[in-house]
C-alpha cells in the first residue's frame, strides 16, 4: 500500500513541484529507499553516510514525530518531512 | 573571447560575464537562490563544464554539474560522502572545495570537504568516491586534530593542487591541519609544513619542529613555474621552491602596521615572482578585516622580497572588509585581472593588474568564492 508523503518545498526540486508524492515501505527507511528509486538523491538530502536523520529535517509519522528509521509506519498514517527551523 | 565571473555566496551562485577588455560585466539572475554555495569552477580541460559545490540550510551537502555554461543544472549521481558505517562515523557536512584534474585525465576532479575529507570522481563529477589513501591514513586522526582544530563552521580541506607535470602528484591543504603531499595519487600522502610557524601551540618538549597541526588558509602553485608554492598561512605569508621543504616566511617584509595575515593569495599566471595578498587584521580580537578599515591589496614582484600597497579606487576609511580564503582569484589576461569579493556581498575588480579597482556588483549576499574562467 502507498504512503501519502507530503513533501517540503526545499525538496520539490526532486518532485517535479510535487507536494505529494506516494512512496512504498513498512518503515521510513523502506520509505525513503523507494522516494530515492523515485527520485534520485533526495534520500541524502535528508539522511546522512551513517543513516542519522540531518539536523534541521523532522519527519513526522502522522501527528508524532519520529526520528528512527526502522520503526514500523502504522497503517494509513502520512508521512511529513519537515524543513525545521534553520538559516537566515 | 568571453570571461566569466563564478560568484559562490551564501545565498547562491552569480556568474558574471565580459568580453576580453574587461570594461562591461554583465550579471545574470542567480542559480540555486538561497543555497550555501562554497565554490563553482569552469574545467579549463574543455571550457565548458561547471561544477558547484552546494547545500540547502535543511538539506545535505551536493555537487552539480553544468554542461551548457550554467543555464542547466544536474545533481551528481553520488556525491562526496564518506563510506557508510565507517568507524569513525564521518559525514560530509559541506563540500568545500573543487579541483579540475589534470590535462591528461579530463574526466577527473577533487573535492575537498567539511569535515576533513579528500574525494575523486573520475567521471566529469557525476560520481565520486573517498581516496582512502588520505580519509583513512593512519596518521590523519592526529593530523586533522579534533573538533578544536577547525574554522567555525567545520573544519575544511581545501587548496587541492594538482602538478601539471604529473598527475600523480598532488598537494592538499586543512584548516587547521597544515599542507601535505602525495606522489602516487593520493594513494600516500606526507606533511609539508617545516618552516611554518603555529603560534597557536606551545613549543615542543624536545624544542622540535612541528610537522603539522598547522593553519595554511590558501596554497596556490605557480601556474608558469610549478615547483614554486605561495602559502596564506594563519600564520604569515609563505613561498616554497621545490624540491626544497622548508616554506621561507615572505610576509616578514610587509609593512609591520599591516602584518602579514590574511585569508587568499594569487599568483601571477606568467611572472613567478609575483603574487597578491589581501590583509586582514589580526591582532587582538582577530577581527579579519581590513587593516584600520582601508582595504588593500599588496603585490610582490620580487618573490616576497618586498611589497607594495596597491589601494588605488578601494574605499579609503570605514570599509571593515573580509575576504575569504576563495575571494580572490587572478585572470590569464595581460595585463592581469583581479577579482576579490567580500562578505558583506562586493565584488571588485582590477584589470591593471591591481594598480586601480573598481566595484563591479556592490549588493550580492555574503561571498564565500570567486572563480574565474574563459567559458568556450
Amino acid at each position: 500500500m502507498s504512503t501519502r508523503v507530503i513533501v517540503p518545498t526545499q525538496l520539490r526540486s526532486y518532485t517535479a513541484g510535487a507536494s505529494e508524492v506516494g512512496a512504498r515501505g513498512t518503515t521510513l527507511a523502506e520509505l525513503l529507499a523507494d522516494l530515492d528509486r523515485q527520485f534520485p538523491g533526495m534520500r541524502f538530502r535528508v539522511v546522512d553516510e551513517h543513516d542519522r536523520v540531518r539536523r534541521h529535517i523532522i519527519f513526522f509519522v502522522g501527528a508524532e514525530r519520529q526520528d528512527d528509521l526502522t520503526e514500523p509506519l502504522p497503517p494509513g498514517a502520512a508521512v511529513q518531512i519537515v524543513g525545521a527551523l534553520s538559516g537566515g | 573571447m568571453s570571461l566569466a565571473l563564478y560568484v559562490a555566496t551564501r545565498k547562491g551562485i552569480w556568474i558574471a560575464t565580459a568580453g576580453a577588455d574587461r570594461r562591461t560585466w554583465s550579471l545574470r539572475d542567480p542559480i540555486f537562490l538561497g543555497q550555501q554555495c562554497h565554490h563553482v569552477v569552469l574545467d579549463p580541460r574543455d571550457r565548458t563544464t561547471l561544477l558547484a559545490a552546494s547545500r540547502q540550510w535543511h538539506l545535505g551537502p551536493t555537487v552539480f554539474r553544468s554542461v551548457d555554461g550554467g543555464a542547466t543544472w544536474k545533481e551528481a549521481a553520488s556525491p562526496p560522502r564518506f563510506p557508510s558505517g565507517e568507524p569513525r562515523g564521518r559525514a560530509v557536512d559541506h563540500v568545500f572545495w573543487l579541483t579540475p584534474g589534470h590535462a591528461s585525465e579530463p574526466g577527473v576532479w577533487y573535492a575537498g570537504t567539511s569535515p576533513k575529507g579528500l574525494f575523486r570522481s573520475d567521471d566529469g563529477g557525476v560520481t565520486w568516491a573517498p581516496i582512502a589513501g588520505f580519509n583513512d591514513h593512519p596518521e590523519q586522526p592526529r593530523w586533522v586534530g579534533s573538533d578544536k582544530d577547525e574554522t567555525p563552521d567545520g573544519g575544511k580541506l581545501h587548496s587541492i593542487l594538482v602538478d601539471p607535470r604529473d598527475p600523480a602528484h598532488l598537494y592538499l591543504s586543512m584548516s587547521g591541519g597544515g599542507t601535505f603531499e602525495s606522489t602516487d595519487r593520493g594513494a600516500d600522502w606526507r606533511p609539508l609544513n617545516l618552516g611554518v610557524a603555529a603560534d597557536f601551540f606551545p613549543p615542543t618538549d624536545d624544542g622540535s619542529e612541528r610537522l603539522y597541526g598547522h593553519d595554511p588558509h590558501c596554497v596556490v602553485l605557480q601556474p608558469g613555474r610549478p615547483d614554486r608554492l605561495w602559502q596564506q598561512n594563519h600564520c604569515g605569508i609563505y613561498r616554497l621552491d621545490r624540491p626544497g621543504d622548508r616554506w621561507e616566511r615572505i610576509g616578514r617584509a610587509m609593512p609591520t602596521e599591516i602584518g602579514d595575515i590574511g585569508f587568499g593569495i594569487a599568483p601571477h599566471p606568467r611572472d613567478p615572482d609575483t603574487a597578491w595578498v589581501f590583509p586582514m587584521d589580526g591582532g587582538g580580537d582577530w577581527p579579519r578585516t581590513s587593516p584600520g578599515g582601508k582595504p588593500a591589496m599588496y603585490i610582490t614582484r620580487d618573490a616576497g622580497a618586498s611589497w607594495q600597497r596597491q589601494d588605488r579606487g578601494l574605499p579609503t576609511e570605514q570599509a571593515w572588509w573580509t575576504v575569504k580564503r576563495q575571494a580572490l582569484c587572478a585572470d590569464a589576461l595581460d595585463p592581469v585581472g583581479l577579482y576579490l569579493g567580500t562578505t558583506n556581498g562586493q565584488v571588485w575588480a582590477s584589470d591593471d593588474e591591481g594598480a586601480s579597482f573598481r566595484c563591479l556588483f556592490p549588493h550580492l549576499p555574503h561571498i564565500y568564492a570567486i572563480t574565474v574562467g574563459e567559458p568556450a
